[in-house]
């Protein structure tokens, strides 16, 4: 994985501290122009991961990159699944079941529908669950995908429940579908990692909040830093700004402190704070420091 | 360990369950709903005990406290019956759609001396608890008008079969939506004396409402705009907002901060200053212990749980909920009377807007 991910928040008006903020980027991001003019700054300045959620806007994003491989020949996704502002709604309207049978597949629709009908029919989770994917992939058909995400919601939602068992049926499709790791993005990091070792999943990529001010750190900042230094996993950093709480260079220059930190994931709408967030990952987080504290 | 099942599992319902099964002072001891093919996945995936009867479920199994996620109508049966019981209850909102079942809940709750507690988590949110501490120390003086918003986009055409659109079963913008901010006000006021120029309108729904507005008269001449739409797809999610004004300044406060205009310094809370302040929920929140959708989602089951094991009482008790619902019940009978003092509704009275409300009622 690369040293900076770019995250896609702010272009979905996402924003942790203001509404105001997250109204301004929606606006100025309803034109998918606009955020390829950011995913192109961030391109030139060597940022070319897109972690990004499976929202309808990023399928045209996805589209422009395929229609456009000389100008985007390292340009990376990592999906983030599901979209789940769609599911919620979809269920609002249209019941648990209905919502399931909305988001099926087309492609290989006889398939999508003996392995759905039968899926409904005994209730097998593992079947539902693998044409999901399925669904929410097809946008990046052709693309670039080494990691793919579960999304926090669903992530912490089935930790709670104690569906374990599906973050093993998760992490085995994505490895034989499509060739890629499977990652988890979650708010209770320690809690997850222990979960993932009882399923078998070792050394898994998880993506958490790891802050200075250990803003939405469930457990706590110190359960967050043992695990960082005592646990063996593959770990992002979000939220390093503690959604713009801590200054710039004083966050970044904490993260690269910690050891066993991968990659850090961030968002910006601006080629100046690109650049400014590359530059100081370079400045505090040379590659063989990198290197000795991955080891 | 606290003894806990959780009944209903619709989308708050499976939320609390995953919140509560992994709180560490909690044994989850059994699962309720209706629908068996979800029972049957959280049994085959989780080994949880699971049950489609209620009463059996009461009768089986032994009990602290139940947090209960049903549609609201089915909430007075359940809650009673838990009561009876000697099981203390966690109630989704709205508490109930009768005022006055809500307060003999109260009541009985009182007199078993069980603990009670009401889902009305923006009460657990940092910054609206910034703004009750501001307003309790007096720091803007005498509060004269609020404006209680909340926007979100839940309904946005015209369909939909499930109890959240009928009014009776207690769906729609005033029961699920409005019911926020008017609880809020009830926290930082208490009862209004009366309600006025209510319109609960249908944009889109066929059964139930889905924008909410109206003026709410508090004691000591302070009055409060009620504005609220749940066709509002602008927002991303549901977004509530609290405008304080009084004689020394101004809050304002959302989820993600609080903006607080002082004219003058306040010796009651020495860092807010004169001119403007901006808190943000980074630094008014205490991380819990599972994180899921938002912190007051946790914050609300462990004081819940807290609560139970300690024999304490709760906040957010079925007594304030019961404010809430009275106030609910205002703004039914305010609209239904329609406009009063206008010669336009003296020439035209609403007889199509009284048939829908008695006819449902």
């Amino acid at each position: 994985m690369d040293k900076l991910l770019f995250g896609d928040n702010q272009f979905f008006g996402v924003n942790h501290m203001s509404e105001e903020k997250a109204r301004a980027q929606s606006m100025r991001f309803q034109n998918v122009d606009a955020i390829m003019g950011v995913l192109d700054a961030a391109y030139d300045e060597g940022v070319r991961t897109f972690m990004c959620t499976t929202h309808d806007r990023i399928a045209e994003v996805a589209e422009r990159v395929r229609a456009n491989p000389q100008r985007y020949p390292d340009f990376v996704f990592y999906p983030c699944m599901p979209y789940a502002h769609k599911y919620a709604n979809a269920v609002t309207e249209e019941g648990m079941i209905g919502a399931v049978k909305k988001f099926l597949p087309d492609e290989g629709l006889l398939n999508a529908v003996v392995r759905g009908g039968m899926s409904l029919a005994n209730k097998d989770v593992e079947g539902v669950a693998t044409l999901l994917i399925d669904a929410e992939m097809k946008m990046f058909k052709g693309l670039k995908t080494p990691v793919i995400f579960l999304q926090n919601v669903v992530v912490d939602l089935l930790l709670g429940l104690g569906v374990n068992d599906a973050f093993r049926i998760f992490a085995d499709h994505v490895r034989k579908r499509y060739d890629a790791e499977p990652g988890f993005i979650t708010m209770n990091m320690p809690r997850l990692l222990d979960v993932l070792d009882s399923v078998g999943i070792e050394n898994p990529i998880v993506c958490s909040n790891i802050n200075k001010i250990g803003f939405r750190v469930s457990g706590g900042q110190q359960s967050y830093i043992d695990a960082l230094a005592n646990r063996k996993f593959r770990a992002i950093a979000m939220s390093v700004f503690a959604s713009g709480a801590l200054p710039a260079d004083e966050a970044i220059k904490w993260v690269c402190e910690q050891p066993n930190i991968e990659s850090i994931v961030f968002g910006a709408s601006s080629r100046g704070n690109i650049r400014n967030t590359k530059e100081l990952v370079d400045k505090y987080w040379s590659s063989e420091e990198q290197a000795l504290s991955a080891g | 360990m606290v003894r806990i099942a959780v009944v209903g599992l619709g989308k708050m319902g499976i939320s609390h369950l995953s919140v509560v099964r992994a709180h560490p002072d909690v044994e989850l001891v059994a699962v309720c709903d209706t629908a068996g093919f979800l029972l049957d996945g959280l049994k085959k995936y989780t080994g949880l005990q699971t049950y489609t009867d209620f009463s059996k479920m009461l009768a089986e199994v032994a009990l602290d406290g139940v947090v209960l996620a049903t549609p609201s109508a089915s909430h007075v049966d359940m809650v009673r019956a838990c009561l009876e019981k000697g099981v203390a209850v966690f109630c989704e909102k709205p508490f109930t759609l009768s005022p006055q079942e809500s307060e003999e809940l109260a009541t009985l709750a009182k007199a078993k001396g069980l603990q009670n507690q009401v889902g009305y988590h923006y009460r657990f949110v940092g910054t609206f608890q910034e703004a009750k501490r501001l307003l309790d120390s007096g720091a803007i003086g005498t509060v004269s008008h609020v404006l209680a918003e909340a926007y979100g986009p839940v309904v946005l055409k015209p369909k939909g079969t499930t109890w959240r659109t009928q009014r009776k079963a207690g769906g729609g913008c005033l029961y699920d939506y409005a019911a926020h901010p008017i609880n809020l006000l009830n926290w930082y006021f208490g009862d209004p004396e009366a309600v006025g120029g209510t319109r609960l309108n249908k944009i889109f729904s066929a059964d139930t409402d889905d924008e909410v507005y109206s003026t709410l008269y508090f004691p000591g001449d302070l009055t409060a705009q009620l504005s609220v739409n749940w066709s509002d797809e602008s927002h991303r999610k549901m977004t509530t907002r609290m405008t304080f004004w009084g004689t020394k300044g101004r809050i304002f406060a959302d989820r993600q901060e609080i903006q607080v205009y002082l004219r003058e310094p306040s010796d009651a809370v020495p860092e807010y200053k004169a001119g403007w302040t901006v808190k943000y929920i980074t630094e008014l929140t205490d991380n819990v212990w599972f994180y899921l959708r938002g912190e007051e989602y946790s914050a609300q089951i462990d004081h819940f749980v807290r609560s139970v094991a300690a024999k304490s009482e709760c906040s957010n008790s079925f007594e304030s909920a019961a404010s809430t619902d009275r106030v609910i019940g205002m703004l039914l009978a305010d609209d239904a009377t329609g406009p009063r003092s206008s010669a336009v509704a003296a020439a035209a009275p609403k007889e199509a807007k009284r048939r829908f409300f008695f006819g449902r009622n």
